[in-house]
């Protein structure tokens, strides 16, 4: 599905009616595998089947996800699917795809719980079928899943708020822009950068902690209004991708780059450039291919009868200027 | 029921103009009183800064909000604006940057895919006798699938044509009254509101978008073409999406796919609380933009004063119910 030849899709009018009849649910099967969905028990002829409920589909974390999870498919010869809703507020058309994947009887399933509760009626369901659950992403308040690949997002973000102590010396005013106030790493990156705040630095005060759903255009206007009312800024930490382009676009509209230091979360072409060029002070990345290949992985392991930890900790990682080109750093950024 | 040819005369109009004032006297009050408040709450938020800031943050949003009152007025509705949006602002970056296109001709090529949706909209509900609301609930979703098919995912960015953000953040006013640095996007944004004047309220298009809307079976026996019409109404609804779609791309620098959806009923409020009425046959421009502004400058205002960001959109709902309730009062009284 992705590559550049589906540009040419330009003509808009004649794939209209095309696009009408796949343009409901974003779903995708990875390419090496057959559309057919193979019968429940895990025999040497048939591929064992692993589909993936993903948080979200169309934003790049997930396409590095999704990248992360077909490299192990291949590795391990494993047929899997990757879907998600469109957005992360859409707790229920995820269940109806959870709900979906189990009527295609999986061998096992990686889920990635948008509301970790609103799951668990399903996810028993899994349970009593003998198919093991694989979290990826964030956890699931439930002894189900067999484990969890995922980053730890409170500490990830209390590694932000220690960098920007150090950046903005230790004191002053800054401001948080989130993504969403309700989903798990929304919670978790705005308590892990406020306790952290709040416990360590009482110099610092976080003057508005807003929520601009992750578009980069809200993002924008919100950043500008916590600039113009808070003049005496030092900081503003972006908390996920969409939000980190809105707070440099902030920035730079309000004529405050060099004034501001802006710290981001995960990674993307935008962000890299504005590292790269000085005017984001650094980011916090975590492994989104290797969150999608050892969910995969984990999954594999427990159809074969090895053993697996409970929590999979996928790693973060503070990037800036000085090391956003080398070797281990590079490979976990997505353009 | 009015009976239809009556609502073509003279006086009728005239009639139909002056209690659409009320409204728009209303509504410009209503501002009048936000900006009051918010002035006297905060000293940040009546300064050059952030009265620009507001400008720019209605920009997108007004735009919109012109096509679908245009549409409205005609007596049908339309969902696809926001995704349209998108969908013009990825084709535009695609000219631009994948073909090549001088960035004049890639933007007059993006708003043309604006306008093409809004004509097959048309064509929809028009030569189909789709039901509007259906139709372009259809169209929302096929743009915004065809903008993330498109894209292949991914942001497309204008690095390699910096003179496309200039042409819109640049200040030609800033240029001739130094210190008066009003972006360009802004001047767009009157620019868009002076022409939807003028045509709706001395072309031939205006007249019929309001008979349409009066009366749609009157106006067809009066000997109007009511499905030319119709689909121009839609067309020129597009045309106003693919402006904002370029708009949008040359405020973030880039293409952003997976926004766009929610907008349609930011513009729908900014059309209704400026007392475009959704039975149709009655609205204005003036209204619409002044709608627009009080959107914005609500939300900006909230920001400022840090107000939690469920309260932001509680207020801004309740706006959105008082505006349409006093709508129905004035129809009451007029009857």
């Amino acid at each position: 599905m992705r590559g550049k030849p589906m540009r040419w899709f330009g003509g808009l009018a004649g794939v209209v009616l095309v696009a009408a009849a796949c343009g409901g649910t974003p779903a995708s099967t990875a390419s090496s595998s057959p559309s057919a969905s193979p019968s429940s028990s895990p025999s040497a002829a048939a591929k064992l089947f692993i589909p993936m409920i993903s948080k979200g589909f169309q934003h790049q974390f997930w396409q590095a996800v999704r990248q992360g999870a077909e490299k192990a498919a291949a590795q391990y010869n494993v047929t899997i699917t990757f879907e998600g809703p469109e957005n992360e507020s859409q707790v229920d058309k995820q269940i109806e795809m959870l709900q979906a994947a189990i009527n295609k009887k999986p061998n096992a399933l990686c889920f990635a719980a948008l509301d970790s509760k609103a799951a668990i009626p399903l996810l028993q369901k899994l349970k009593d079928a003998n198919i093991p659950v694989i979290g990826f992403d964030s956890g699931v308040d439930s002894d189900i899943p067999v484990t969890t690949a995922a980053t730890d997002n409170i500490a990830a973000a209390a590694a932000a708020a220690d960098k920007m102590a150090t950046l903005i010396g230790g004191s002053g005013d800054v401001a948080i822009v989130a993504h969403d106030q309700t989903s798990r790493t929304g919670i978790d990156r705005v308590k892990g950068f406020t306790d952290q705040v709040k416990n360590k630095y009482p110099n610092i005060k976080i003057v508005a902690t807003q929520y601009g759903g992750g578009d980069q255009l809200k993002s924008t206007d919100i950043t500008k209004a916590i600039l113009q009312a808070n003049p005496n800024l030092k900081g503003v930490f972006g908390a996920n991708e969409g939000s980190a382009i809105g707070v440099l676009n902030g920035v730079k509209e309000s004529n405050k780059v060099g004034k501001v230091v802006v710290i981001g979360y995960d990674s993307g072409q935008q962000q890299m450039d504005a590292i790269r060029a000085g005017t984001e002070a650094g980011a916090i990345t975590q492994d989104p291919i290797g969150i999608g290949f050892k969910s995969v992985e984990a999954a594999w392991k427990v159809l074969n009868k090895q053993s697996v930890p409970k929590n999979i900790d996928t790693g973060f990682h503070w990037y800036d200027k000085t090391n956003i080109d080398a070797p281990d750093i590079a490979a976990l950024l997505y353009k | 029921m009015r009976i239809g040819s009556i609502e073509l005369t003279p006086a009728r109009r005239t009639t139909l103009m002056r209690s659409d004032a009320v409204q728009r006297l209303l509504a410009f009050a209503a501002l009048i009183v936000i900006v009051v408040i918010f002035s006297l709450l905060s000293p940040n938020f009546l300064q050059f800064d952030n009265v620009v800031g507001i400008l720019l943050a209605t920009a997108v949003n007004g735009i919109l909000a012109l096509g679908v009152t245009f549409v409205i007025i005609s007596g049908s509705i339309d969902l696809s604006i926001g995704t349209v949006m998108t969908l013009s602002s990825v084709m535009t970056a695609v000219f631009i940057t994948e073909w090549h296109m001088p960035v004049p001709v890639g933007i007059l090529a993006g708003v043309a895919t604006g306008a093409l949706a809004g004509l097959v909209n048309g064509t929809l509900v028009a030569k189909l006798k789709i039901p509007s609301f259906i139709a372009t609930l259809g169209m929302l979703n096929v743009a915004k699938g065809l903008a993330l098919v498109v894209s292949g995912l991914k942001p497309i960015y204008f690095n390699d044509t910096p003179e496309f953000n200039r042409a819109a953040m640049g200040s030609v006013v800033g240029g001739v009254i130094p210190g008066l640095d009003i972006p360009n996007l802004v001047l767009v944004l009157f620019g868009c509101a002076l022409v939807a004047g003028l045509i709706l309220t001395t072309t031939v298009l205006g007249r019929f978008t309001f008979a349409m809307g009066s009366n749609e079976e009157a106006a067809r026996l009066s000997g109007v073409n009511v499905d030319a019409w119709k689909m121009a109404v839609f067309a020129l609804a597009g045309v106003f999406s693919g402006i904002a779609g370029v708009l949008i791309g040359a405020r973030l620098n880039s293409a952003q796919p997976s926004l766009g959806q929610g907008y349609e009923l930011d513009a729908i409020a900014a059309a209704v609380i400026g007392g475009t009425s959704l039975s149709g046959g009655e609205g204005s421009i003036l209204g619409t933009v002044i709608g627009a502004f009080i959107i914005s400058t609500l939300t900006n205002g909230l920001r400022i004063l840090s107000v939690p960001q469920e309260w932001q959109t509680v207020v801004t709902g309740g706006i959105v119910i008082i505006a349409v309730y006093l709508d129905i009062v004035r129809r009451r009284q007029q009857q």
